[in-house]
This record gives structure tokens, sequence and C-alpha cells, in this order.
């Protein structure tokens, strides 16, 4: 995994809807196509996505192999205190990437 | 008179080409699809009487008009006019076709004059659509350029680069396919580098791209590295390089991952079939025009052909080239048609030369074919300039992109 893209706002209003948009660089390989000598290519995928707010789970999706490449995810929150929004990505081999983004609430 | 037009106050030429029993082809659009149509079908069998609908005096073209922007050429060199047309046989009507009725096969020139037709060709190029971005609408392009159909908009972006201050960000966006001139964002990004190295090293561009990928990618880049290192960065669709609105005040672009704040903005928006296609009702909910890949006619109205960028062309791409080259198919085709015999599947080609800077070009090639009800490429025949090729080589191509230019400009209009 390399890199990943998050969108948060910086600031909002003590319950704003927010939109949050995340995106991971990532081949997605479902194991099912072979390589061109022939042999089947792993497979390799991000198996779930977590999202944290204040340090509280409030969003994840788990990702099966008929999700695109460079997966992208958009959800929205309710703004209710400032803090971090975190973003963890897992996949089958246990591997993780993160990213965080500030949002400050008034 | 009574051949080609029924109503008064247009002159359409010597009665001679408007024998009766000649069969009339009505062209709108005198591009490089229109214009080598007529003069294809004309040169063919000078029996048929053929108008040429065109408001403009002059035909300004798309190709080597990044080199305009860049400071390399006058915008003149990309004026054509239509007197070797005219010379031809042709008749230029200078003026604006507002409608088409496909019943009675006229085209509707002004509420009192009308031009009959046994087959029409319709080669209207393309419109922006300015109503796909948010923020970006027809007030918008004047701030913020496309510079996507070759006149005071590539004035415009030239100007726009001229007053910009050493150091500035030159932002482009490119649509997601189809577009007209695949290879263009790429060429104008080259173009646009090697002015500023030479007038404002600082500066850098940025290309926000809707797309995974594009054409002569490796080309490109390898290019990039080694003519103009660190200057132009390229965005892909899921790095956030759709831009999904602007702010014309601020010369804002918004993408799904952040703000990009320019200096010059040149935003290529979607593009559709020139406006008179959908009023002829040849173009789809896509905006494009669907047609059979072997007469080019319309899928959607009968005895209407569509040519040049304004088609479904499956495989093969929106660019002067493809267009003179179904033209001269398509000519082939409707004399098929109108004598009554059966046209032949064409085999179609293309090239698309691509400037990095004035003595490095690239190209693409590729043969096309019937197939599916679409045209495809014929697998194995094309291909791109090779990766790892001589700067002699490269200088080469220049000149090849160059002398294609004069060719194809003088087959269309000279």
């Amino acid at each position: 995994m390399t890199k990943a893209l998050v969108s948060v706002p910086k600031t909002a209003r003590r319950g704003d809807i927010i939109d949050i948009r995340a995106m991971i660089a990532h081949p997605m390989e479902t194991g099912y196509r072979m390589g061109p000598n022939g042999v089947e290519i792993p497979r390799r995928i991000i198996t779930r996505f977590v999202c944290t707010y204040g340090g509280e789970e409030v969003f994840f999706a788990e990702f099966f192999p008929a999700v695109s490449a460079n997966p992208f995810v958009s959800f929205s929150l309710i703004a209710s205190a400032s803090g971090t929004v975190g973003f963890e990505w897992t996949d089958d081999q246990g591997q993780t990437e993160s990213a965080s983004a500030e949002i400050v609430v008034t | 008179m009574r051949g080609l037009a029924a109503g008064a106050g247009v002159a359409l030429g010597s009665p001679m080409v408007l024998a009766q029993t000649a069969p009339k082809v009505v062209v709108i659009g005198g591009g490089f699809a229109g214009a080598s149509f007529a003069r294809a079908i004309k040169r063919e069998d000078p029996q048929i009487a053929v108008a040429l609908i065109e408001p403009n005096a002059h035909y300004t073209a798309c190709p080597l008009s990044n080199a305009v922007i860049a400071g390399l050429r006058d915008m003149e060199a990309q004026h054509f006019g239509y007197a070797g047309i005219e010379a031809d046989g042709i008749v230029h009507v200078q003026q604006k076709a507002i409608g088409i009725d496909p019943e009675q096969r006229r085209v509707v020139l002004t509420d009192e004059v009308r031009l009959s037709y046994d087959r029409l060709i319709v080669a209207p190029g393309i419109d922006m659509r300015l109503d796909a971005i948010p923020g970006y609408d027809a007030n918008a392009a004047e701030r913020m350029p496309h510079a996507w159909k070759a006149g005071e908009q590539t004035l415009l972006l030239r100007r726009q680069l001229e007053a910009m201050e050493d150091g500035g960000l030159v932002v482009i966006s490119a649509p997601a396919n189809p577009f007209r001139c695949p290879p263009g964002p790429y060429e104008r990004a080259s173009l646009i580098a090697h002015y500023l190295k030479a007038n404002k090293p600082r500066s850098k561009i940025l290309i926000l791209d809707a797309k995974e990928a594009f054409s002569k990618q490796r080309l490109f880049e390898a290019g990039w590295a080694a003519l103009y290192p660190g200057m132009i960065e390229w965005v892909s669709l899921s790095f956030g390089g759709a831009v999904t609105e602007v702010d014309v005040a601020t010369r804002t672009l918004r993408t799904e991952f952040g703000d990009h704040r320019a200096a010059v903005a040149n935003v290529i928006p979607p593009q559709r079939a020139g406006a008179i296609a959908a009023l002829a009702g040849v173009a789809d909910r896509t905006g494009w025009c669907p047609i059979d890949p072997v007469t080019f006619e319309s899928r959607l109205v009968p005895n209407i052909h569509v040519l040049g960028d304004a088609v479904i062309g499956g495989a093969m791409p929106k660019s002067a080239f493809s267009a003179n080259a179904q033209a001269k198919a398509g000519a082939d085709a409707v004399i098929a048609l109108l004598r009554g015999r059966d046209p032949s599947a064409p085999k179609l080609i293309n090239t698309c030369y691509s400037l990095l800077a004035p003595d490095y070009g690239i190209s693409i090639a590729g043969v096309y074919s019937p197939k599916d009800g679409l045209l495809a490429e014929v697998e194995g025949a094309g291909g791109t300039s090779p990766l790892d090729a001589s700067l002699a080589e490269r200088a080469e191509e220049a000149a090849y992109g160059e002398a294609w230019f004069d060719t194809i400009t003088a087959e269309a209009f000279g």
C-alpha cells in the first residue's frame, strides 16, 4: 500500500452534515486473473476500511474482489466535536495503512 | 437556383452544377470533415451538386494551435479560406443552418430559405458542455479559457500566459473520454512548459485529469522528464484529478481531494457534437452521433450522414486526420448510395502527431475498420513512436507533423 488521500472539512459548525472522502492507491488484485506467463496472479485486496472520529469508530466497510483498484469511499458524518478523523485500511495479509485529518467544530 | 434552394436571396453558383437531374448533396460544417467530404465527392463524381453550409468566411484549424498558445506560431497560419473549394464547383453558402426537416429532406437556413438534399452530411465538430462543471459557463470561459476550439479562445489563453508572473501555477483540466484530440491536453502542457522554461522558469503546470491514463502517456512522461524536469505534474482521476466545481472569481478548481488556485486556468470541459446535430436529431443521449461504420449514415435519421468529431467513432479518435479519412470513405459510400450501388467497408487510418517542443515530436497511428457496428482497431496495425528514439528521430517526427498539417490543410482547403 502506498498512498492514501482523504478529504475532511477543516471547519464545521456543530450539527453540520459533512462529506468525508477517502481513496487509497491499491491494485485490488482479485486472484482470478492469469499473468502473462499463465500463472495465476495471487489475490491481494483490501478487506476492511474503518473511519474513526475522536477515537470512536463511526464508519466501516468490507471490501471484496469486485471492488475496483484504487477504492474510493464517500460518506457523511455529523460534526459533533473538534478532533481527529482517522482512516485505516487493512489488506488480506494484515498490512495496514492509515491517514488522518483534523476538524475544528464550533 | 431551383435545384438546390427553395426561396430567393441566396446565390448558389453556376446553373450547370444545379441541373435538376443531378443528385444534391448538402454538407453542414466547413471543418476538416465537411470540407474534405465536399471536395472528395465533387472530385469523384462532378455531376453531383454539392453545397457547403458554413457561416464563417474562413476556418481556424485546431491542429498546431497549441503552438500558437505557446507563442511559437502565428494565428494567421491556422486560417484557411474557402476559395479553393469554390473553385472546385462547390457552392459555399455562407450562412448558418438553423434546422433540418428530415421528412422533406431540407435544411433550414433562415425563415424563408430552405435547401433541399438527397443526402445530407452533418459535420459540426464539437461544442463545449458548459453545464457539465458547476461554475463553468460561457462567462467563466472568458476568464478560464478552454481554448479547445481554435480562435479567440486560443489567443486569450496565450495572452493570459504572457501576462502571468514568473512562479505562477498553470492548471489544465482534462476531460474524461471521449473528447476532441485525445493527446491535445498533454501536448498543450508540453508546449506551455516550453514557453515557461524560457520565460518564466519558476512556474509550474498542474494537469487535473478526469481519466486514469491518457494517449501516448509513456512517451509524454518520458519527454517531460527529459525536457521539463519537475515542471509538469499530472493528477489522475483516482488521485483527485476530476474537477467537480470551479470558482471563477478566484480561478480555483475544486476536486474531491482539495482546491487548486491557478494563476492561469485552462479548463477543457466535456464536449458533445456541435449543436446542429441535436437539432437534426442525429445525436443520442450521450450528445454524440451513432452511425453505421460503413456508410457513416446516422442510425437515428435516414439520409443524413455524420462525419468527424461528432460521431461515435468506436476506437477511432476524434482528430483532423480521422475526420479527413472518414470524409473520403463517406464520400465513396454516399456516391454508391446515390448511384444505387453497394457501399464497401472502409479501412481508415489515423495518425496523431504531438509536439513536446518545437523539435521534439511523437506520434500514434491506428487502422480502423467496421466491426460489430462500430469502428474497431485492426490488431497488429499501427503503434506509437519508440520510447527510446533518438533526439534526431524526435526532430524528424516534429517535421513530419508539420508536413502532415500542410498536406491535410491543402487537401481540405488549398
